[in-house]
């Protein structure tokens, strides 16, 4: 039992210092520290690991329901931007007058000579009501596609397939104009948010803070699912969904709920997004962003749950540095990486560093 | 999903209801006689566990199984023998719910029509089922597979929330002593040997509890000890549970009948010859198909 303790204890001081470093390292290397300075950390670095934090969290969900689910979504860019959509729809309306055509319409409505807002819109001025909808939009989705699904049978490759369509049939429905999100465009020129102005270093550093508390919470939050025996009936219905049934459980209600989990959480990390990348169009919903987020998983290590967070912070700092140094080799090297952990590493890079883990076998 | 699933679903369901109900209505009299019975519990107040009536299965013309006939007592100790294709593994999956028959009706006590309950639903009152090739969950450890298989609440908020009692691992302990597993507790399932996963799945079958088990091959790949003692194993639980065992391993077969319980010789999917070993053995029939001589 000692082991068990030394195991928690440790896990506890990771967590601890992953606050340490997102609450206070980072805002005050930023803001307090002179920006001649080697340790001052610039604006753009504050805005790629926020970013690349909402990755992480789109990696945790797709590990709790591939990883130890064993079911591949290739469609989580569409919760992904669901979300987004969502809480950009609020920040349009944020925006007020101060647009390009400083009307009470958002301006691609204008350009379109849209003279009243479409219903979906109605309560898009409310801040809560747009974060509700960041919740029930994925979540609903999720779950009346997850139902039929399920119920059906669908499984293995054929369902990564069918989550592939229905993100291409979203991204083609929310490129025309008459749906009302902006076509291609998507929304953009953000200038407030809750009435702060969004570039503000002090509004930058709190959706920073924010998006870090999140992380952490959904990977405490999945830390705990994967320890209950609802998670050992998960990792249970990978391994062997007949014996699952025949064993009295029903495998459509476990997959549901973490399919729906799985959703909101991606839906969260849309909505923490845009605010700070500043930009939501249709292009998240491209079968290549939810392609995108399984190899991030699949690098950083399936079932482990930091395993992703790695991932993420690895192929897309990788990404970051690759796309300035050689923009040319990018993919290439994306596909090498992605063939070489397939052969290499099952377990992904986290498998490098674990030893004796029982999920190993 | 196409709309006839659909309107098949609405249907079995609409008629699962309506048999419940009319069970709560008539107070379980129409299918037992005065007792009260309660919507889905079965009842053996006759002394049938599970009844085969007229069972006829087809795969492309090919009747795998053909108007079957099988009644197990309760607390019998059933052996099935026959020749590969004889469908005895179809028989299994028409019970348990995976395969549904074109014709003919199962019924687990007197009331119970598991025809029109879904896989989780049938375990759920009372049927376990052994699978040829060893099935365990290979990730978890050998504790955690049979603590799955307790017989405990199976709905998703029961799981997040459920914590092991005393009593419960205890019966978890006394099970891992049964199946000699009890030193492999912290093993991964995965890397137990063939035979160890065979007594794991057995295991997992009586950590459930069911009323009914049905072992489709249990000792294949075991040593010939790991047989005997999953001979002594099976005829310990006689009289507590009801057991449908199919095998092709004679000396098993002869081990667990002992000479008195009764074996049944499926052949081309019905029932070829019923009685103890020596009569079946002795059955021209039988030694023309099945002994190949």
């Amino acid at each position: 039992m000692s082991a068990q303790g030394l195991r928690i204890s440790r896990h506890t001081l990771g967590v601890a210092a992953a606050l340490f470093v997102a609450i206070v390292l980072v805002p005050v290397l930023n803001r307090f520290v002179p920006a001649g300075s080697a340790l001052h950390l610039s604006d753009y670095a504050v805005g790629l690991v926020a970013k690349i934090m909402c990755y992480a969290i789109c990696a945790l969900a797709i590990d709790l329901i591939w990883g130890y689910t064993g079911i591949l979504s290739l469609g989580h860019g569409l919760f992904f931007a669901l979300g987004g959509y969502a809480m950009g729809m609020y920040l349009m309306r944020e925006i007020g007058h101060d647009g390009n055509y400083a009307s009470d319409l958002p301006d691609f409505m204008v350009f379109l000579d849209w003279k009243t807002l479409p219903w979906h819109w109605t309560f898009s001025a409310s801040f809560w009501f747009q974060a509700a909808m960041v919740l029930a939009a994925p979540g609903l989705l999720a779950f009346v596609f997850g139902f039929f699904a399920f119920r059906s049978r669908i499984k293995g490759v054929y369902f990564s397939i069918i989550t592939q369509a229905l993100t291409y049939a979203a991204m083609l429905l929310f490129f025309r104009n008459e749906t009302g999100f902006g076509g291609n465009n998507g929304f953009t020129d953000f200038k407030r948010i809750l009435g702060a102005p969004i570039t503000a270093p002090g509004t930058r550093i709190a959706l920073f803070v924010a998006t870090a508390c999140v992380l952490v919470a959904f990977y405490l939050l999945a830390r705990w699912l994967v320890a209950t025996r609802f998670g050992r009936v998960l990792m249970a219905i990978r391994d062997a969904e007949s014996r699952v049934m025949f064993t009295g459980y029903d495998p459509v209600a476990y997959k549901l709920a973490v399919w729906v989990l799985s959703a909101l959480m991606c839906g969260v990390a849309g909505a923490l997004y845009v605010p700070q990348v500043g930009i939501i169009n249709p292009s998240e919903m491209s079968p290549a962003a939810g392609i995108e987020i399984a190899v991030w998983c699949a690098v950083g290590g399936r079932a482990s749950l930091v395993g992703p967070i790695v991932g993420a912070f690895f192929v897309n700092g990788a990404k970051s540095w690759f796309t300035q140094a050689f923009p040319e080799y990018w993919l290439y090297f994306l596909g090498a990486l992605f063939i070489a952990v397939t052969l290499f590493l099952p377990q992904g890079l986290v498998g490098l560093f674990r030893r004796g883990v029982r999920r190993d076998a | 999903m196409t709309p006839e699933l659909l309107e098949q679903g609405a249907r079995a369901k609409r008629e699962h209801d309506e048999h419940e109900a009319a069970q709560q209505a008539s107070g379980g009299r129409g299918a037992a006689y005065g007792r009260v019975v309660h919507g889905g519990e079965p009842d053996f107040g006759t002394g049938v566990a599970l009844y085969l009536d007229d069972v006829t299965v087809s795969f492309d013309g090919f009747k795998a199984l053909n108007a079957l006939n099988l009644m197990i007592g309760v607390g019998e100790l059933r052996a099935i023998i026959g020749p590969n294709g004889a469908g005895k593994t179809t028989m299994m999956d028409v019970i348990t719910g995976k395969t549904r028959p074109d014709a003919g009706s199962v019924s687990f006590g007197q009331n119970v029509d598991l025809l029109r309950l879904r896989e989780n639903e049938i375990a759920g009152i009372g049927i376990g089922r052994k699978f040829q090739k060893p099935t365990v969950f290979e990730a978890l450890t050998v504790f955690e597979n049979l603590e799955l298989a307790l017989k405990a609440e199976r709905g998703v908020r029961a799981s997040l929330l459920h914590r092991l009692d005393g009593e419960q691992r205890a019966r978890i302990e006394a099970t891992l002593e049964t199946i000699h597993l009890k030193d492999a507790a912290a093993r991964t399932a995965g890397l137990l040997s063939h035979g160890q996963k065979q007594w794991l799945e057995i295991g997992m079958l009586l950590m459930q509890d069911p009323r009914l088990l049905l072992l489709d091959e249990p000792v294949a790949g075991m040593t010939d000890e790991e047989t005997e003692r999953t001979a002594e194993l099976l005829l310990t639980l006689e009289g507590k549970h009801s057991l449908v065992v199919v095998e092709h391993d004679m000396k098993f077969v002869a081990a667990i009948t002992e000479g008195r319980r009764k074996v049944t010789v499926l052949h081309e999917g019905s029932v070829l010859a019923e009685g103890r070993l020596a009569e079946v053995q002795a059955d021209e029939r039988v030694v023309e198909v099945y002994l190949g001589r």
